[in-house]
This record gives structure tokens, C-alpha cells and sequence, in this order.
């Protein structure tokens, strides 16, 4: 009796996916087709489209929404490096259902990553970015991956896995300092990316993103950045519902990537805005 | 060497009929001819040394590397045949991210040694390969505390509180056994194995010495021992040297 062939597909995770949904090499599998533009003869298997999905038989459904999501992460740059911040709340639907998930994460000694949406996403392009950094541990040659490096290759893998119609349910903010200067870039989760002195993703582009416009510059000292990130942090908690006042800072800088404990804000609901919302907005009650 | 001329040593897969793989035997010899390599279990982490000859006044310092890590918590220093040795080492780091993809934790000693024993035993089951010419020192801190494997060219693995292999082994190995290896620290540990390097070497030729450890100091990863440590062990080794040639 032949053993049934399960995914051993890198992309997919171990055992998470059935046959009909897996990559199975053609060395595996006598019924796999030889190459052919969905199923190259090089490059790694991650990177290789799934022949069921190119076919369009059995779709699957079950990432066309995310579950467990994280919302806003807001970066700017500044004198001394780059400061990345997201609040600490995994939302399942509406439901405020982990309230200390951190969501900012080191990468390497110069490098670190603001993730939102899909919060178990998150935790395999961690996955990923470590069996680098331990790559490159092993080498022992002093080298590790650039900030930039680091988006090139998340952008990649976002993109690569949009056009598997099975995306990674992110938007990332990448920052770090390279060579002294602040890099800060941000890649979606089907792989639009691009750099920017201060980036924010998702209800935050709305509400951080005119504040950092207004106030932001790339000489700001370390005390004003911070009060900058406390001020758009603040507006986000808001008007966002999916935020919680639980917050973490990030900060990248020539002595290296520090993530803070998590911290809450001073907020003030008294605002005349708050006591009647309906005040200033014409046709709601 | 009886096995010489008798047509048992040609191949592994052939037994001698006294019961010995004269090809793992001679393999072993590899190993006995390189430079010495020691491991010692301190009680917080694992030290290895490695003495490697400068085989030419050319030759760039810190180059032939001996040591490796294979993981964060687990490294490699290895005799013998350096090319061989170079294989175990991928084949060790390819073991401990395969294990990591797998289980989602990093491999413990006890089966990265398994597993490295099992790769290196297959080069001697057939007619067709060449066995490793390499023992390799494994180290390991893991949830179940720092732990030193051997991985010698016939397959066999077996776990050590310290060990050594190599050209020195037998005086390396007496030195071992009269530490107190429960009562020392690695810090003081990097300071015997350079001593213990220092006195089975009884050329003139000069040599490098590698160090690598892991312990609470490195932050349990395993690591090159720090340049001004590693020269300040070196500097101890000498003196404690002199002084004993001293009394002779």
C-alpha cells in the first residue's frame, strides 16, 4: 500500500493542508505534471504556485478573511534612528480577545517589524525572518540582513503568495538604520511597498498619517518623536475602535533595537466632540 | 597494521574475521593524526578548544575554521579531515532547521547527536562510500542543561562530561580528569582547555588556538570565545607552561 502523500509544501506548514491543496514535488508524486510556467524547475518550492489553485478546482476559502487581527502600526523616523508603535490587541472580529499580543517584533540587531491583520500571518513571517537571522548566525561572519533587505524580502514573499491567491493577511512596517541613516518602509498584504519618512498602515493612514504630515521632521530629537507617537497613539485610541490603550514603542538606533513594556495613555473624553458626536455631524443621531 | 595485505580493508562493507571494518579503523586514524580538539562540561555551559597547526607563515590568521555553530544553542568543533568535518556541520545545521520546522522548537542535544551519528554511520555500511575521516565534538546547552557529545567516524555517539581527540588525546584526557568540572565555571573552563592545549602541544611548530562556548556568559548561544578572553587565556596557558618547565 503507497502512504498517502501529505504537504510537506514549506508554504503551507506541516500537515496543515490536505492533497488537494498542497504542493507535492514530482519526486514525491508520480502524478504530478512535470514543469511548466505555474510549477518552474527552479527556485524553492515556497515560491512555486499550488497546481490546484492555478486550475481553479477546489478554491480555497478559508483565507479570504482574516481572524485574529491586529490594527494600526504607525513609524516615523528621527534623528537618532526609527521609532515604530501598535497597541498590543489581537481582535477576533469586534471581539477585544488578546489584549497583550505584541505586535512589534526584532528582527535583528538593526532591524524591526510592525506587523497588522492577520495576527497568526504574523507569527509564520516570524518564523521565516528567524531561520534567517540563524542562517546568518551560523555563517558567523559578522553579517546580517539591511533593514532593506528585510522589505525587499517581505515584500516579495507578500506578493509572491498574493499570487497564489492565498496572501498573508498583513500590512508590515519595516524600520531600521542602515549605515547610519533611517530606513523605514511598508509593504501590504499583496505586496504594494514603498519607503517614506513616516509611514502608518491601515485606520491609521487616516488618522496618524495628517498629524505626522503636520508635526513630523526628520531632525525631531528623541523626546519629541515620542510625543509625537503619543499624540497620533492617543488619536488612533479614539477613534478606533479596534484599538485598546495598551501600547508599545519601538525604537531603532545606533545602539541597537529596543522594544518598550507596554504603556497606557492619559485619555480625556470630556471634549465637547465626545459629549455629543452628533453635534457636528450632519444627518446622523 | 594487520590488516594490511589480507584484502579485509578495502571496504566497509566487509568484516575482517577478527570482527573489525578495517576502513572505520583506519578512518579513526584521521582523526588520531589531526590536531588536538578538548571539550569539557563546566557547570554553567560547555567549552570546546581546538589547537590547529599553522601549516604555513602565510597562512591569514583565523583562517580553517574548526568550530562552527550549527544553531543558536548548539555548535560543533570537529578533528580529522576538515572537508569531512564541513559536511557533518551542514548536515548538522540542515538537521536542526529541519527539526525546527517541524516541531517548532530547537533540536535537543540528545537527538541532534542521534542524528548526526546516524548520517555519519551510513558512510560505513556501504562498499561505495568512504567513512568520514572526522570526529566531531558536539555542544549543546538545551532545556536539559549543557551537554557534550562525540560523534566518531564509525557512527558511534556518545555523551561526555569532557573528552578530547586528536594527537593529544591521552595526555589531553588525563589533564580532563583531574578537573573538579562540577566546581568550574566556563570562565575559568577556557583557562584550562587553553592550558590543556598548551601542554599536550610538545612541537616547536607554532599554533592557533580556537575557542568556543556556550554558557550563561554568551548569552546560552553558542559563540567564538571573545578575542581578549580567548588572549588572556592564551597568555595563562604560556605562563603556567613556563613555570612548570621551571620546576622541571
Amino acid at each position: 500500500m503507497l502512504p498517502v502523500p501529505t504537504s510537506h509544501s514549506p508554504a503551507l506548514g506541516p500537515g496543515c493542508a490536505g492533497p488537494s491543496l498542497a504542493y507535492a514535488s514530482a519526486s514525491t508524486r508520480s502524478d504530478i505534471a512535470p514543469p511548466s510556467a505555474q510549477q518552474p524547475c527552479c527556485g524553492s518550492e515556497p515560491f512555486m504556485v499550488d497546481p490546484s489553485a492555478a486550475a481553479g478546482l477546489g478554491l480555497r476559502r478559508h483565507t479570504d478573511t482574516p481572524y485574529v487581527t491586529g490594527t494600526s502600526v504607525l513609524g516615523i523616523t528621527y534623528k537618532d534612528g526609527v521609532m515604530l508603535a501598535a497597541d498590543t490587541l489581537g481582535s477576533y472580529g469586534s471581539t477585544k480577545r488578546y489584549k497583550s499580543f505584541e505586535r512589534l517584533a526584532k528582527v535583528n540587531d538593526a532591524t524591526v517589524l510592525g506587523a497588522g491583520g492577520e495576527l497568526s500571518d504574523f507569527q509564520y513571517i516570524q518564523t521565516l525572518l528567524d531561520e534567517l537571522a540563524t542562517e546568518d548566525y551560523c555563517a558567523d561572519d559578522g553579517m546580517q540582513l539591511t533593514p532593506r533587505e528585510v522589505y525587499a524580502y517581505l515584500s516579495r514573499v507578500l506578493y509572491n503568495r498574493r499570487n497564489k491567491f492565498d496572501p498573508l493577511w498583513n500590512s508590515l512596517v519595516v524600520g531600521g538604520l542602515e549605515g547610519g541613516v533611517p530606513f523605514l518602509g511598508t509593504v501590504g498584504m499583496i505586496g504594494v511597498h514603498y519607503t517614506d519618512k513616516h509611514i502608518a498602515t491601515g485606520f491609521g493612514q487616516m488618522l496618524a498619517r495628517p498629524l505626522f504630515r503636520e508635526r513630523h521632521r526628520p531632525d525631531m530629537s528623541e523626546e519629541e518623536a515620542t510625543e509625537l507617537l503619543h499624540d497620533a497613539l492617543r488619536v488612533c485610541y479614539y477613534r478606533d475602535k479596534q484599538t485598546t490603550n495598551k501600547f508599545q514603542i519601538a525604537k531603532v538606533t545606533a545602539e541597537g533595537v529596543s522594544v518598550s513594556e507596554a504603556f497606557a495613555l492619559e485619555t480625556q473624553w470630556g471634549y465637547q466632540a465626545f459629549v455629543n458626536p452628533a453635534a457636528n455631524a450632519l444627518g446622523t443621531w | 597494521m594487520s590488516g594490511i595485505g589480507t584484502g579485509y580493508d578495502l571496504s566497509t562493507s566487509t568484516f575482517s574475521p577478527d570482527g573489525r571494518v578495517f576502513q572505520t579503523d583506519y578512518a579513526q586514524k584521521a582523526v588520531d593524526n589531526s590536531g588536538t580538539v578538548v571539550g569539557i562540561v563546566c557547570n554553567d555551559g560547555v567549552v570546546l578548544g581546538v589547537e590547529k597547526p599553522i601549516v604555513s607563515k602565510m597562512l591569514v590568521e583565523g583562517s580553517n575554521r574548526r568550530a562552527y555553530a550549527v544553531d543558536r544553542h548548539a555548535g560543533v568543533a570537529v578533528a580529522g579531515v576538515a572537508a569531512d568535518g564541513r559536511q557533518i556541520v551542514n548536515r548538522a545545521v540542515q538537521e536542526a532547521v529541519s527539526y525546527k520546522n517541524l516541531y517548532g522548537d530547537a533540536i535537543p542535544g540528545r537527538v541532534l547527536a542521534d542524528r548526526l551519528a546516524s548520517y555519519v554511520h551510513l558512510f560505513s555500511l556501504y562498499w561505495y562510500s568512504r567513512p568520514y575521516g572526522t570526529a566531531s565534538l558536539l555542544a549543546v546547552y538545551d532545556d536539559d542543561g549543557p551537554q557534550l557529545y562525540l560523534i566518531e567516524p564509525s557512527g558511534a555517539g556518545h555523551r561526555f562530561f569532557g573528552t578530547a581527540v586528536g594527537k593529544g588525546r591521552q595526555a589531553a584526557k588525563t589533564e580532563i580528569e583531574r578537573l573538579k568540572l562540577h566546581e568550574i565555571s566556563c570562565e575559568q573552563g577556557i583557562n584550562e582547555v587553553a592550558k590543556i592545549l598548551h601542554s599536550v602541544h610538545d612541537e616547536e611548530k607554532p599554533f592557533e588556538m580556537e575557542l568556543a562556548w556556550i554558557c550563561e556568559a554568551s548569552g546560552r548561544e553558542f559563540k567564538r570565545v571573545p578575542a581578549e578572553l580567548a588572549a588572556a587565556a592564551e597568555r595563562q596557558a604560556k605562563a603556567a607552561l613556563a613555570d612548570s618547565d621551571m620546576e622541571d
